[in-house]
């Protein structure tokens, strides 16, 4: 158990600069869960911290060390690699005692540890196989396995569950969670799947382009994202992104599409006509005969639920999401709730927030 | 995954096929019948009759002590080739495996040797280590070493290693550096994860991932230097001083050509043959081993 403090962290490949410089600090036994699109520098950022590259600048500091300069075999961190990258020609317990033996740990005691690290991930009856023989699933069981017998001060994954088949990734995802729970280490974990990151992470770091965009709980980047990019990353399907201007004294926005919506929380600072980003989550939309008519382009039936895209006049597309009951396949009648409304500046794409 | 393809009738598949046989009858099987038919015959000294004797150049040839001792210092050759060859390219390819300036340049000039003819590697050699003009060997010998090659057979021996093992360190560069790039990155970078550090990582990670190749260049380094350092010792020192250099491919030459004792050079050459059949078999199961893998 540690805390894991990042401080201005940069990394650029040649010229071309991945990390802007990240801050980013973890209490003693947090889950953070950094996400972002491929290219964001996400996995950069976790082998920087790993050890595996190394920064042009900023501090890494392990538990009150500054760990930037050491090798990382010297940091005594641990880490689950998206193909697992076990060991081929060794079995399966000596992949695990591996890293034990280099520290020369008593051979008793590198047994017991296995035998605990195997009987909780249930591999015991696998121990003297090779990985080979094994199927994805147990080679990612080993793979945590392998990181948990160390003890050691900081989990890092990467991306672990995406080369699993989507049932055993949900069962995974939950074991994965469980075990950082029990063991209490804190942990770096990287995906680009937001269902990972809405249930894996304490709190969420979602990086944009090498830049830390937002860092906060999971329901919050869900329910107050940060910024347009945020708002069209997390929740599935994406959010409805609306052209609008501030009308009314900053009391309402208008939409190009000719809706006015009025805010409820709040007026919105800015002179009149200044462009705004309006935001509505296809779930929070609403059939209403007094809404406004959306042509249906396509109905996509999930079996609980059912995601229409509609293209209104001028091509915005836009998305809902309904109940499972029949829907016309030619066009609804939809209003949006101000209720539930984004409002983001379309210059800066920042979200805004009542005066 | 197997692909076959299936011919109509015999004449066309026969007549694609026929290139290859006909050089394998006319430059192996041809002289290699020859080869076995003469070692069971014996001339006279002026090359007039020929009487068929049986195998008794053969019985000649394995109670003779300069055969065995032949036999002692071509295995002590192979293996010292083998080993120097081996150790220097893996050395070579660690080094290129990594992240280097210039690493394009660097590997071109390391396979370079391989396209050397013996005959130009061995002039070059002589070159460098002659004891009146060679650059290293008169520089030995103004510094009191007592260097020369043409006269100990020690020296000698050790040139012709040198030499030869020189000439294999590309091949053996290609492979281990394959070798190297075909271990995953992962896989290392989890084991300096795991506290794994230099030589212990090399040792416990990296040469047991690269045995497959360690295991396929064993027995083309033995191969190469039994029966293809026939024109690099026969350039640099003709099988002598005496007989310090004299391999068996090189006896065979010698006994046969330079002697005239064509019936025990053909012994010897069947007996060669034999051991050469014997290393392509065991090297064609590695070959279908590694495939395999």
């Amino acid at each position: 158990m540690a805390t894991l403090v990042l401080d201005d962290l940069r990394k650029s490949f040649g010229k071309t600069s991945v990390l802007h410089g990240v801050d980013l600090a973890l209490v003693s036994g947090e889950m953070l869960v950094i996400v972002g699109a491929s290219g964001c520098g996400k996995s950069t950022l976790l082998r920087l911290v790993a050890g595996l590259e190394e920064p042009s600048g900023g501090r890494i500091v392990l538990d009150g060390v500054d760990v930037a300069a050491r090798d990382p075999a010297d940091r005594d961190i641990a880490m689950v690699f998206q193909n697992y990258a076990l060991y081929p020609h060794m079995s399966v317990f000596d992949n695990m005692a591996y890293g034990l033996r280099i520290r020369n740990m008593a051979k008793a005691e590198i047994g017991k540890r296995v035998a605990e690290a195997a009987a909780l991930l249930e591999l015991s009856h696998l121990l003297e196989r090779k990985p080979r023989q094994l199927s994805g699933g147990q080679r990612q069981r080993v793979a945590m396995g392998r990181a948990i017998v160390r003890n050691p001060k900081l989990f890092l994954f990467d991306e672990p569950l995406s080369n699993l088949d989507a049932t055993l990734r949900v069962t995974m995802r939950a074991e994965i969670r469980r075990l950082q729970r029990r063991m209490a280490v804190t942990s770096l974990y990287v995906t680009h799947d937001q269902v990972e990151a809405m249930t894996l992470g304490d709190r969420l770091l979602v990086l944009h382009q090498g830049r830390p965009v937002q860092l906060a709980t999971p329901m919050e980047v869900f329910n107050r994202p940060a910024n347009i990019y945020v708002a069209g990353f997390i929740g599935a399907p994406a959010m409805n992104l609306l052209p609008a201007t501030l009308v009314a004294d900053g009391a309402a926005a208008r939409l190009t599409i000719g809706q006015t919506l009025h805010f409820v929380d709040g007026r919105r600072p800015g002179a009149e006509g200044r462009r705004l980003v309006i935001g509505i989550r296809p779930e929070h939309l609403n059939l209403d005969d007094d809404g406004f008519v959306l042509p249906v382009d396509l109905v996509e039936p999930l079996g609980s639920e059912t995601v229409v895209i509609g293209k209104l006049e001028g091509g915005q597309m836009m998305t809902i999401k309904l109940p499972a009951a029949g829907v016309s396949d030619t066009s609804l009648r939809v209003a949006i709730p101000p209720t539930h409304i984004h409002v983001f500046d379309a210059e800066s794409g920042l979200r805004l927030e009542p005066q | 995954m197997e692909r076959r393809t299936i011919f109509p009738g015999r004449a066309f598949p026969i007549l694609l096929v026929l290139p290859q046989l006909l050089l394998t009858f006319v430059f192996f099987l041809w002289p290699a019948g020859q080869a076995i038919w003469s070692s069971m015959t014996r001339a006279d000294p002026f090359g007039i009759r020929t009487t068929f004797v049986g195998t008794e150049n053969f019985y000649d040839l394995f109670t003779d002590p300069l055969y065995r001792d032949s036999i002692g210092r071509t295995l002590v050759f192979c293996v010292a080739v083998s080993v120097l060859s081996m150790g220097v390219a893996l050395l070579l390819a660690v080094c290129a495996d990594r992240e280097i300036r210039g690493r394009g340049w660097y590997r071109i000039m390391l396979i370079w040797p391989y396209a050397v003819a013996p005959a130009v590697a061995a002039v070059l050699w002589i070159l460098l280590l002659h004891p009146q003009i060679g650059l290293i060997g008169r520089w030995l010998n103004r510094h009191g070493v007592p260097w020369d090659y043409k006269l100990n057979g020690l020296q000698a021996m050790s040139v012709v290693i040198g030499a030869s093992a020189w000439k294999q360190v590309s091949y053996n560069f290609i492979f281990f550096l394959a070798g190297l790039q075909s271990i995953p990155r992962a896989v290392i970078e989890a084991a300096r994860m795991d506290g794994a550090k230099g030589w212990f990582r090399f040792r416990t990670m990296v040469l047991p991932l690269l045995m497959p190749t360690v295991f396929f260049l064993i027995v083309v380094n033995l191969v190469y230097a039994a029966f293809d350092t026939f024109g690099t010792i026969q350039a640099l020192t003709q099988g002598g001083p005496g007989k310090a250099t004299e391999t068996l491919v090189v006896k065979v030459f010698r006994d046969g050509l330079i002697n005239l004792d064509v019936g025990g050079s053909s012994a010897q050459s069947v007996v060669l043959m034999l051991g050469v059949i014997v290393l392509t078999a065991v090297q064609f199961r590695f070959l279908s081993r590694r495939t395999d893998s």
